[in-house]
């Protein structure tokens, strides 16, 4: 039976480590439960849940920081981040709804351990860039902090990064400092219609070329698009490529006209308005393409030019659809459902063309029987496991949530 | 002279240093190990020039294999290793030492391959970081980060101190730039982090190795990105009355949702010695200067310029002046770019690099001038104001004894303002042995000692570059006495 743990203070939540660390004994980190379902499943008699550490704890608009306590749902942080038109410049994406969970559900804490950005990363980065300082908590019981609140920091080690995307198996975060930016003026939107896989890459490749700063560089498979239709900004089960431009409003104009110029001659081209090309990202921020099937998915990290390569080479052992983002750098495949969702065959092609895929949704038995995270080489993997006893000797935090030995 | 305090090196290495050079020969290419006393004398010292060590023997290698074997060799020998890129560290981040062999990455400064369509270059890491940028620059693409030294700097060192520049207020310091790299790790074992995609499995070690300042191995090789230049870009010039008047000024144009690409702050001091050298056209009546650039096509500059004079006006500048001409905009970034030797030529100077959060901009430069006044010493400051990264420079005359202690007091003063307020001790040279024991400051003994158990993992003998970042009593050595 497992024992929920509710921590309110950084003090009880040390203390509840270190005790358990002493014991040698297995904490399952949960903050809203958002991202439960990705990963390998944690056995561990303790779930310690971190939502009550929750609240804004600094916000200067002026300097572009905000930092809050882990708990703190990611709505929260939008609507103090509205007040002051500034946005998190990762988009980091919600995945509540891909996974049958509600939306917004997502705590800052959680964003930071998983470390996965939406669209914008092309332009703006990943959420781990925008990580300025952090507060957690080791696998002895050990408040530490690192970074700060300043844009730039080279004092000591950057475990800001070292923690991001750590997935809670290295420490427990109580507090995350973020880098935000001013929301620009005005967004707008080209959608270019009924391109091939390979020709959409070509042209988000193209278009990333430009200097026009573009901030989204998505393409959508016809079946994939076709989820989307209910938006009424595509037309049903026709493929499509899109491009965001955010900026001041002349630079938005002039940017969308020069990109349209440069790809009407490829295709029918829709333009998306302000209000429009805010609705069609925000469904991609939580992958309504992916929202309301079961179907395993993949998120598949490798170089835009070798995306169709590495698409093609799978369709080879089964149907699949796709989506292409970050100019074809980051893939998102569903398969149909398997003994282990794809992953030997999904696995030998990246090997082969170079990236590496992240199972991340998949039944909880699939999940236990493959590796969803992409497997390291040896010395990766040894280096990895040295700095996970660095911060977690026992090995009770998150254990196995990433990799069987970690 | 010096106050810092460096480890007593080990005599049985030192005695060794016959066989060890021999050694080393057999391992790397022919003439790649200097091992006379004037060719050992030209790597005694990087930047942080107050401080000098003879190395033990310095080995300019031609691959990654070499230099596995050479770590290898030193691993298997206890024999401590000091990475150097250009050896242009500001905080004595490659200072040698007397038993330790300096490997450096400069005969390894190829293009391995360049990625127009994923827009990546592949590089040996002895590169200087403009050489990146000239060999894409045809194609209309750079390398975004651009600390001031970028002519001389080298990828490694930019990888081992997460350097910025000017710039990075729009496009990020290395850290943000770099997708991949092969490393060399203590033992010899040659790993590879990242590749040419976004975003890398497992934990993100080559985030955590970039800006560990040596101390977890060598990259011989990385991926970078590129970016495609702006259609155009252009500076202008802000003066005003008083520092604080230039602050909020600052604080105002940020707030306004603009982000410049780069937004750089002079003081009075700066202004005049910088005009002396440069003769950019920088107003010589004003107590502070802005140079804020922004990019874009040329009605976009136009719009964007015309919005920061309205902000700027705000706060009754002396000079409000937009670049007319590329050659202006060079002469106004010549002035910028030059400052640190244009400051030279009057005085000696130690360069401090300290960041605040931007609203104590005022506070800090206020708290500065009174140290600078207690320490009788003058103080110029020139900055990236867009982050709050300061770089007081404090100038003395190295000629006259006891100056340069007291010129290291007076710093370390300032960096604890610094951190007093809110800010860190660097934001872009490092810690090196410059601020090492100031990080107690910063850091408590918990944090302190997060980070050092990170160190024994990567090296659990402590051999790479020794007696940087951390207190001497916090390293591998010291603890075990």
């Amino acid at each position: 039976m497992t024992q929920i743990m509710r921590p309110t203070e950084e003090a009880e939540l040390a203390r509840i480590i270190a005790d358990h660390a002493r014991r040698e004994a297995a904490i399952e980190i949960v903050g809203n439960g958002s991202k439960q379902g990705i990963g390998r499943p944690v056995t561990a008699a303790t779930q310690v849940v971190t939502r009550n550490f929750r609240g804004v704890t600094l916000y200067e608009p002026s300097e572009m920081v905000i930092s809050a306590r882990a708990g703190t749902p990611l709505s929260t942080i939008q609507n103090e981040l509205d007040k002051h038109n500034q946005r998190l410049a990762a988009e980091p994406l919600d995945l509540g709804p891909m996974l049958g969970n509600p939306e917004g559900a997502a705590t800052i804490g959680g964003v930071v351990m998983a470390n996965l950005s939406g669209s914008r990363r092309i332009l703006a980065g990943a959420v781990r860039d925008q990580v300025l300082g952090l507060r957690a908590i080791n696998g002895r019981g050990e408040i530490f902090k690192t970074g700060g609140r300043v844009m730039k920091n080279v004092t000591g080690y950057d475990l800001c990064r070292g923690l991001s995307g750590s997935w809670g198996t290295l420490a427990v975060l109580t507090e995350v400092t973020l880098k935000v930016l001013p929301n620009t003026e005005e967004t707008r939107t080209l959608l270019v219609l009924d391109q091939p896989d390979e020709l959409a890459v070509e042209l988000m490749c193209a278009a990333m070329g430009t200097p026009f700063e573009v901030s989204g560089a998505l393409h959508l498979d016809e079946t994939l698009a076709g989820r989307l239709a209910a938006l009424d900004l595509i037309e049903k089960g026709r493929p499509t490529t899109a491009l965001r431009i955010e900026n001041a409003s002349p630079a938005v104009a002039y940017r969308i006209a020069q990109l349209s110029a440069r790809f009407r001659p490829h295709g029918q081209v829709v333009e998306l308005d302000h209000a429009a090309s805010i609705r069609f990202w925000r469904a991609i921020q939580r992958l309504q393409f992916l929202v309301g099937t079961t179907g395993p998915v993949w998120r598949i990290s490798t170089a835009p030019s070798r995306a169709t390569e590495v698409v093609r080479a799978i369709r080879g052992y089964s149907e699949l659809n796709v989506a292409y983002d970050w100019s074809g750098g980051l893939i998102w495949i569903e398969t149909p459902a398997s003994a282990d969702a794809g992953a030997a065959d999904i696995r030998r092609v990246v090997a082969t063309l170079g990236g590496h895929g992240t199972l991340i949704r998949a039944s909880e038995t699939v999940r236990a029987g493959v590796e969803c995270f992409q497997p390291l080489e040896p010395g990766v993997m040894s280096l990895s496991r040295r700095l996970k006893k660095s911060f977690d000797p026992a090995g009770i935090l998150n254990p196995g949530r990433m990799y069987v030995e970690l | 002279m010096s106050t810092i305090e460096l480890p007593t090196p080990d005599r049985t290495i030192i005695g060794r240093r016959g066989t060890i050079v021999q050694d080393l020969m057999r391992l790397v290419s022919p003439g790649s190990v200097i091992s006379d006393d004037d060719g050992r004398r030209a790597f005694e010292t990087d930047a942080f020039t107050a401080y000098k060590r003879m190395p033990l023997a310095v080995v300019l290698p031609r691959s990654t294999d070499e230099i596995s074997r050479v770590l290898a060799y030193c691993h298997k020998h206890g024999i401590k290793v000091v990475a150097r890129g250009a050896g242009t560290s500001l905080s004595g981040g490659a200072l040698p030492a007397e038993d330790a062999v300096v490997v450096g990455v400069s005969r390894m400064n190829r293009v391995l391959e360049v990625n127009y369509e994923d827009r990546t270059a592949r590089v040996e890491t002895g590169i200087t970081n403009l050489q990146i940028s000239a060999e894409v620059a045809e194609r209309g693409f750079f390398y975004a980060p651009d600390p001031s030294s970028q002519l001389a700097c080298s990828l490694a060192g930019n990888i081992a101190m997460n350097s910025g520049g000017a710039h990075c207020l729009k496009y990020g310091v290395t850290t943000n730039n770099l997708l991949g790299a092969k490393i060399v790790l203590v033992d010899g074992e040659v790993i590879e982090l990242g590749g040419n995609h976004l975003d890398a499995p497992g934990y993100d070690l080559l985030g955590l190795f970039v800006g560990s300042e040596g101390q977890f191995g060598i990259a011989t090789e990385a991926t970078v990105r590129i970016l495609r230049v702006a259609e155009g870009a252009r500076p202008m010039l802000l003066g005003f009355g008083s520092i604080k008047a230039a602050s909020e000024c600052v604080s105002g144009i940020i707030a306004s949702g603009i982000l410049p690409v780069a937004i750089e702050y002079m003081d009075k001091p700066a202004i005049h010695v910088c005009e002396a050298f440069a003769k950019a056209g920088y107003p010589l009546d004003a107590e502070a200067l802005l140079i804020v650039e922004v990019e874009g096509s040329p009605d976009e500059i136009e719009a964007l310029l015309e919005r920061i004079g309205k902000i700027a006006a705000a706060h009754a500048p002396t000079t409000v002046r937009v670049s007319g001409s590329a050659e202006e905009s060079a002469a106004i970034w010549k002035g910028r770019k030059s400052a640190f030797g244009a400051i030279g030529r009057i005085a000696d100077y130690l360069c401090m690099d300290g960041t605040i959060p931007l609203g104590r901009l005022a506070d800090a430069l206020a708290g500065i001038g009174e140290i600078g006044e207690r320490f009788g010493f003058r103080v110029a400051n020139i900055f990236h104001a867009g982050d709050g990264n300061l770089h007081p420079l404090i100038l003395y005359d190295a000629n006259t004894p006891g100056e340069v202690e007291k010129a290291e007091a007076c710093g370390a003063e300032i960096m604890k303002l610094c951190v007093d307020l809110g800010g860190c001790l660097t934001g872009e040279h490092g810690v090196g042995i410059e601020k090492r024991d100031l990080m107690r400051y910063q850091y408590s003994d918990t944090d302190l000692a997060q980070q050092v158990r990170i160190k024994d993992a990567f090296d659990p003998d402590w051999l790479l570059n020794p007696a940087k970042v951390f207190p001497l009593d916090l390293q591998r050595g010291a603890r075990r006495a």
